[in-house]
């Protein structure tokens, strides 16, 4: 069986590291938000969690050594979502 | 018919489908994405529109005992990634006790949720209650989303956990091994969709007040 994967093992050193960079993001999230940036705090931390969600997806769940099909729909799957929060809140302040 | 076909046959019929099994589980782990956005648009609009209610309601909440879980969740998807890398090592005692710490993370998780559940009955802020019902249409609405979006995922904890114990008892009777870990890998998969709710419930419920 050819497409048996075992061309892509993540190391446990790699995993270690992708774990610290986490930490350090969360770390990052909780000084953001002790520091107050007013309304920026709430884009702020989002963005720091899309780093971290973008981080998981790539290497925790292994979408780096994944087929492009299977990037491309997670990626157009969250557009999707992005979309719909666009949809709801344009919907909200304009009705 | 030679022996060898007949064995050769009964390897076809075994044979599974990876990449078709693995992008199930992401379709799935997609409805999963929907299941909760459309609980965070909804957090999303009641912020916008009770701003002042929800900072209040929030400064109810315990921060330590939310950043204590993240870490406990960070580390914990850490292993599970783990016992994966060892199970295509061939590393069998290794997996074994890599989701084995998963599952005792999983523990304190959910040890650490019952002692904030168990705060928040003690002040009788939970759904329904007098206490509850007094409190300014925002907070309510902001303590009922609490609980149902932490309690959905503390499901998925539970759920994640009966999973991950059963592919660890599989790896141990030697089920899943080097040359078939699909169900290894759909399960890690799903833990760390737990981790990665998570990381947005975290800033969302207990860090913006």
């Amino acid at each position: 069986m050819e497409d048996h994967h075992d061309n892509h093992i993540t190391s446990y050193a790699q995993n270690f590291k992708v774990l610290f960079v986490l930490l350090l993001l969360t770390i990052s999230t909780i000084l953001v938000v002790k520091l107050d940036l007013g309304i920026y705090t709430l884009a702020m931390a989002l963005f720091l969690a899309s780093v971290k969600t973008t981080i998981v997806l790539t290497y925790f769940m292994h979408l780096k050594g994944e087929k492009l099909i299977l990037r491309l729909m997670v990626g157009g799957v969250f557009l999707l979502f992005a979309i719909i929060v666009i949809i709801t809140f344009i919907d909200y302040y304009f009705r | 018919m030679s022996t060898t076909e007949h064995s050769e046959h009964s390897e076809h019929s075994e044979y599974i489908d990876v990449e078709t099994g693995k992008m199930g589980m992401w379709l799935f782990l997609f409805t999963e994405l929907f299941l909760f956005g459309g609980l965070f648009i909804v957090y999303a609009v009641m912020r916008a529109k009770y701003g002042e209610d929800f900072h209040h309601a929030a400064l109810e909440l315990n921060a330590f005992i939310g950043a204590t879980n993240t870490v406990v969740l960070l580390v914990s998807s850490m292993t599970v990634a783990m016992s994966l890398t060892a199970i295509q090592k061939s590393q069998k005692n290794l997996a074994v006790g890599l989701i084995f710490v998963t599952l005792i993370l999983a523990g304190v998780f959910m040890i650490n949720k019952y002692f904030e559940y168990g705060h928040k009955f003690e002040l009788h802020l939970y759904p329904g209650s007098d206490v509850m019902r007094n409190l300014p249409p925002g907070e309510i609405m902001f303590f009922g989303l609490y609980f149902l979006m932490t309690g959905l995922h503390l499901f998925h904890v539970v759920v994640g956990g009966i999973l991950l114990t059963i592919i660890m008892l599989r790896v141990k009777s030697g089920k899943i091994n080097k040359e078939h870990f699909l169900l290894h890998e759909n399960g890690a998969l799903y833990w760390h969709l737990v981790d990665l709710i998570w990381i947005f419930l975290f800033p969302l419920l207990y860090l913006i007040t």
